[in-house]
């Protein structure tokens, strides 16, 4: 009755860690490129010339890993009629007033959104950072694409640092034994039930 | 020392830049009489051998032009061009086409890295190889597709405008193999006369009532200016810009967006910080795990 919950397999885990360790390095050493007065993080990561060479390769594996969580996760992301009624009252949410929240699933509607937003944001920096990687292979008659490019680069890059700092607050900061659970996987059936209720039905099989 | 005294612009660059205040150089500037050149290719063949580059393999392609684009190692070239006039004889056009030395230069702007593109008072934009990051950014600043990139070390070139000769007093050594006397260095005021004079000449006794002088003022004007047969048209002078300038992407992104988004994120560090400071963690589950 009291025996922890699994909620994230060893493989969702892996595939957490290796999107979240690549986006952290590929955010600091783009932002190391974005302003003059962070060109220092280059510095400490090993160099300039040696970020702007691992940047875009590991930006390429973060975006490989998007991938692989929306093969996984798919299912668990479809937002639901649930989610839409957790939304309206998503100001309880932000107060700390959970008691007042309808039921949700595995995730609720801002884990949704995040998803769905870094997964779109991934494909636009993937797509624009192939042009930035290869400004040349643009013909000149085309330049307006590496225009395009570093701008929707820029404007994607900062949506998703938005939404990075808020998932990182909620995960460490707020929601207390989010962050045990994607590390060791378990939250324990108190949690569960708070938090994701139907999820906690559906797999305690209530 | 007194070269790095007379930095005027450095890319990439947070703090004050070592030129401010220093005594003022004159500008310089090369100018090409693009009326009087006859395609002879000794700057080119200059360029090469004062910088050391290798000779590399050239295009044919049934003109009189050795390649089509300028090359990380070929940073001189000689544009060819067959326009059809109104009388139906064939003009044959040649300008030279290297890097000119913009008074506001888009590459400078773009490029992230501290140092690596630098602007001396003189006006010569100079790209400095040990501090370049291979970003290629300048390849999409530069309103007149000049830098090239070297894949192999990942380092950008292009033309120096011979800082090491000027520096010495010298004229580059394009300037200086010249036959026909169409290229010619100064500072940039006589470069400008000479010009006017030149191009007033071509309207009032050879016909060309179009002869004018390039110094595209989209980009601050240039230290490289040219005398053309046609001031109205110069796309035909293998693609020159009729206007010039940095490209509004690369001003927004460096400018507008930079400060917008370093709002957007010291705002929402700070939105996070006042929301734990307000409401802090979630309570614990109701019962706990000891239910
Ligand atoms: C998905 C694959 C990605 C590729 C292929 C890619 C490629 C590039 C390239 C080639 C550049 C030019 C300079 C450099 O290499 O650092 C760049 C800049 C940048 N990238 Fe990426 N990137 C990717 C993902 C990301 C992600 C996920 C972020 C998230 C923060 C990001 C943020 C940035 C930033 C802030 C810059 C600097 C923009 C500026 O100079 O103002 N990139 N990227
Ligand atoms: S022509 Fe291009 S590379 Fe040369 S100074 Fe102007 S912007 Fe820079
Ligand atoms: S590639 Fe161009 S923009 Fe990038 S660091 Fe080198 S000179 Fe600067
Ligand atoms: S100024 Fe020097 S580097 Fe530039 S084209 Fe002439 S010879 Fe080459």
């Amino acid at each position: 009755m009291n025996d922890p919950i699994l909620r994230y397999t060893l493989v969702e885990r892996v595939m957490h860690w290796i999107a979240a360790l690549t986006y952290t390095y590929v955010l600091l050493t783009g932002l190391a490129f974005y302003s003059p007065h962070l060109y220092w993080i280059a510095t400490i990561l090993g160099g300039a010339p040696t970020s702007r060479f691992w940047h875009p390769w590991l930006g390429v594996v973060f975006a490989l890993a998007i991938a692989w969580m929306l093969r996984a996760w798919l299912a668990d992301m479809r937002i639901t009629p649930d989610d839409r009624r957790w939304g309206q009252a998503i100001q309880h949410y932000v107060r700390n007033e959970d008691e007042n929240l309808p039921p949700i699933g595995r995730f609720n509607l801002g884990q949704k959104q995040f998803f769905w937003i870094m997964f779109y944001a991934a494909a636009v920096l993937l797509i624009t950072g192939a042009v930035l990687w290869f400004p040349e292979r643009i013909p000149w008659s085309l330049r307006a694409l590496r225009y395009a490019a570093i701008l929707l680069h820029v404007a994607a890059a900062l949506i998703t640092i938005g939404l990075f700092i808020i998932h990182v607050y909620m995960g460490t900061a707020v929601v207390r034994g989010g962050f045990t659970s994607i590390i060791r996987g378990e939250v324990s059936p108190a949690w569960a039930r708070t938090h994701h209720r139907l999820w906690y039905d559906r797999v305690t099989g209530r | 020392m007194s070269a790095t005294l007379r930095v005027q612009k450095i890319s990439g660059h947070s703090g004050p830049v070592p030129g401010e205040g220093a005594q003022r150089q004159q500008q310089v500037a090369k100018l090409i009489d693009t009326t009087t050149c006859i395609g002879c290719k000794a700057c080119e063949v200059a360029c090469l051998e004062w910088n050391d580059l290798p000779f590399r393999e050239t295009f044919f392609d049934n003109t009189y032009q050795t390649m089509p684009e300028t090359a990380w190692n070929y940073w001189n070239l000689i544009k060819f061009n067959e326009l059809p006039r109104e009388d139906g004889a064939m003009q044959w056009l040649m300008r030279k086409d290297q890097c000119m030395h913009c008074a506001d230069p888009g590459c400078l702007a773009a490029c992230p890295a501290d140092n690596a593109i630098v602007q001396y008072q003189n006006g010569i934009v100079d790209f400095q190889q040990e501090y370049c990051i291979g970003c290629q950014y300048c390849v999409t600043g530069c309103p007149f597709n000049i830098p090239r990139f070297n894949p192999a070390t990942k380092k950008m070139f292009k033309c120096t405008l011979c800082t090491d000769r000027v520096s010495q007093g010298l004229e580059p050594a394009c300037i200086k193999a010249c036959p026909t006397g169409c290229l010619h260095f100064g500072t940039k005021d006589d470069m400008k006369d000479l010009a006017q004079a030149r191009a007033q000449q071509l309207r009032d006794h050879s016909g060309y009532a179009n002869a004018g002088v390039y110094d595209p003022p989209g980009v601050g004007g240039t230290s490289v200016i040219y005398v053309l047969h046609d001031i109205t048209n110069p796309e035909a002078y293998g693609g020159l810009p009729s206007n010039p300038t940095v490209p509004w992407a690369v001003r927004l992104w460096k400018q507008p967006l930079k400060w917008l988004g370093n709002l957007a994120m010291i705002g929402g560090l700070i939105g996070v910080t006042m929301h734990y400071l307000r409401f802090g963690p979630k309570h614990p589950p109701a019962g706990g795990p000891h239910e």
